[in-house]
């Protein structure tokens, strides 16, 4: 087996006696992309530190392409690593061109690279133009440019899609697809946005500094045993005067049905039967049904805790 | 070392953008040939006056100006960049703290020191062709050179103010305060403690005490050799027991080295 590219065991981060991030052990291999979700506060920002190294652990150990990133030792591994901040606004009086030399310079790039690095997310046309002109979305993408600088074997990305129009958003993702197939490993940190799914190997939800869950979307959604959601358009009364069909009726409306994982093609193999079925939707639990599902679980959790 | 250029050159492109290289060097040559023309005009003449009355009034004149261009140019260096959330970025480069801290500071000194070097400079060159005397090519030289140490000194001491604060508007509020008690209070206490108590302090306690203050080694460093007719005030007494010239640039420099080695010690320490 490889070595991971991150690897936390039982990293945790205090400040005073708040813990930010309690004891987390998770690794990430290369090419892999993690998705890491959860409120303002709940701790990614903080791990996300401490996998760059600007903060050192409290507990634990955090180890980065096989080195302590707040060591001296993994300083060159630092031009491997791209990183987005979450809140930036970069130097309002220099030239996007200007902003992204610099940050290239600083890693050992020059200008060229700058330039092809703006063309790459789409603002040659305004480079030469102060930073405090450009839009959320302009800005952003600057950001990204800057992240990607030297072709990162890891990249964190905070917040990445905030402020990005539909179609930057998508040459977002495609780009994140490419890293990843070129071998790069990225941490997207985000609160949880539909059309992320598709493009995270894995996800990773915290809670208050406390790792709630962690697997691909697939063992998360058997974890949390959430159900299918099947719509049978054309049956009108049908489905409550059967006896079997009739259990999974959604207290919400008539027409759905909420069907547990097992027994989904059971249910719809039932369905097909019906002569004047004119249509079915499937739809399983997507990654936002799951997130509130854990959140939720942990709250029940803390209260049954405070009333014990 | 190219880290620290790199920095440098971005802080230095960032004054000369800002105007601030322009600006400091006009104000600078502007008082300074006014002055030099303009200087006796109280006592009813003009032209230019002697060396020791021109070089007397640019020091009390620049001890209150390049303390306050310099806190004004830097107290934002690192509070600035941290609300604008660049710190942090930068810190995961890889540049450390102390390549990030002298990087600034190269930039800024030398827009400090190039612009006192060329506005004081051109009235030295001025003076020099109205009265070809060879002192005002040495009187100038440590004028100019204790200038900028002055102005590095205040440099380093407003790093040490935006790295101890939060916010940006705190650090402005600090750095005028830090002007005012090192330009004007800490002269005021020292007459006071002269002339109030009696017997109070001797006048090498005296010059002792004004070591603990930048602007005051400035002053010492100009009017030392000057005609006491030019002096006056706590000054003229301190200047009696006065130190030797190089002893007073060191004590000088220690002003720039000490703040900045703290800055650094501070901002190692500091929680992003």
């Amino acid at each position: 087996m490889t070595t991971p590219i991150v690897s936390l065991t039982d990293a945790g981060k205090s400040y005073n006696k708040l813990d930010a991030l309690q004891s987390v052990t998770m690794t990430l291999g290369e090419g892999e992309v993690l998705g890491l979700f959860g409120h303002n506060g709940a701790g990614k920002t903080t791990m996300m530190k401490l996998i760059l190294g600007v903060i050192s652990p409290s507990r634990g150990q955090v180890a980065v392409m096989g080195m302590a990133p707040d060591s001296k030792e993994a300083w060159h591994c630092r031009t491997k690593v791209g990183y987005l901040p979450e809140n930036v606004s970069f130097y309002e009086q220099l030239t996007g061109l200007e902003v992204l030399t610099y940050f290239a310079k600083l890693k050992g790039f020059n200008k060229k690279q700058a330039i092809d690095l703006l063309e790459q997310v789409g603002i040659t046309h305004a480079m030469k133009r102060q930073v405090k002109t450009y839009s959320k979305g302009m800005r952003q993408r600057l950001g990204l440019a800057q992240a990607f600088i030297g072709e990162p074997k890891l990249l964190l990305l905070d917040e990445p899609t905030v402020g990005l129009d539909p179609i930057a958003t998508g040459d977002f993702y495609r780009t994140v697809d490419q890293l990843k197939s070129q071998g790069s490993s990225v941490i997207l940190c985000s609160h949880v946005l539909p059309g992320v799914e598709q493009h995270i190997d894995r996800a990773m939800i915290l809670s208050s500094g406390q790792l709630l869950a962690m697997g691909s979307l697939a063992e998360l959604r058997q974890q949390a045993a959430l159900p299918v959601e099947i719509k049978a358009h054309g049956l009108n009364g049908a489905i409550a005067s059967h006896d079997h069909l009739s259990n999974f009726i959604s207290p919400v409306c008539s027409q759905t049905l909420n069907v547990p994982e097992a027994e989904k093609i059971s249910v719809l193999k039932t369905l097909l039967g019906f002569d004047n079925i004119e249509d079915i939707h499937v739809e399983s639990a997507n990654l936002e049904q799951v997130y509130q599902h854990y959140l939720a679980l942990h709250a029940q959790k803390q209260q049954a805790q405070g009333q014990s | 070392m190219k880290q620290i250029l790199t920095v440098a050159n971005k802080e230095f492109h960032d004054g000369l953008r800002n105007r601030w290289l322009v600006s400091i060097t006009l104000i600078f040559a502007l008082l300074s040939v006014g002055l030099t023309y303009f200087g006796a005009a109280a006592s009813g003449e003009m032209g230019i006056t002697s060396l020791s009355t021109t070089i007397a009034s640019l020091a009390s004149l620049a001890v209150f100006l390049i303390p306050l261009i310099a806190l004004l140019l830097s107290y934002d260096s690192f509070v600035g960049e941290q609300e604008s959330g660049t710190l942090l970025l930068l810190l995961t480069y890889p540049l450390s703290k102390t390549q990030l801290l002298l990087g600034k500071f190269i930039g800024q000194g030398s827009i400090i020191a190039l612009a006192t070097l060329i506005g004081f400079g051109a009235s030295a060159v001025l003076l020099y062709f109205q009265l070809e005397d060879n002192a005002i090519v040495n009187a100038f030289s440590l004028f100019i050179l204790s200038a900028v140490l002055l102005g590095l000194s205040f440099t380093a001491i407003s790093y040490l103010i935006s790295l101890s604060v939060s916010e940006k508007s705190k650090a402005a509020g600090f750095a005028l305060i830090t002007w005012f008690l090192f330009a004007l209070a800490f002269d005021l206490a020292l007459l006071a403690l002269l002339v109030g108590v009696e017997d109070g302090i001797s006048q090498t306690g005296l010059t002792q005490l004004m070591m603990l203050n930048p602007a005051d080694i400035f002053r010492l460093v100009n009017l030392a050799g000057l005609d006491s007719s030019d002096v006056n005030g706590a000054l003229a007494v301190a200047i009696n027991a006065s130190l030797s010239q190089g002893q007073l640039i060191t004590a000088l420099t220690a002003w720039v080295a000490i703040p900045l080695t703290l800055a650094i010690f501070i901002f190692r320490r500091k929680k992003l």
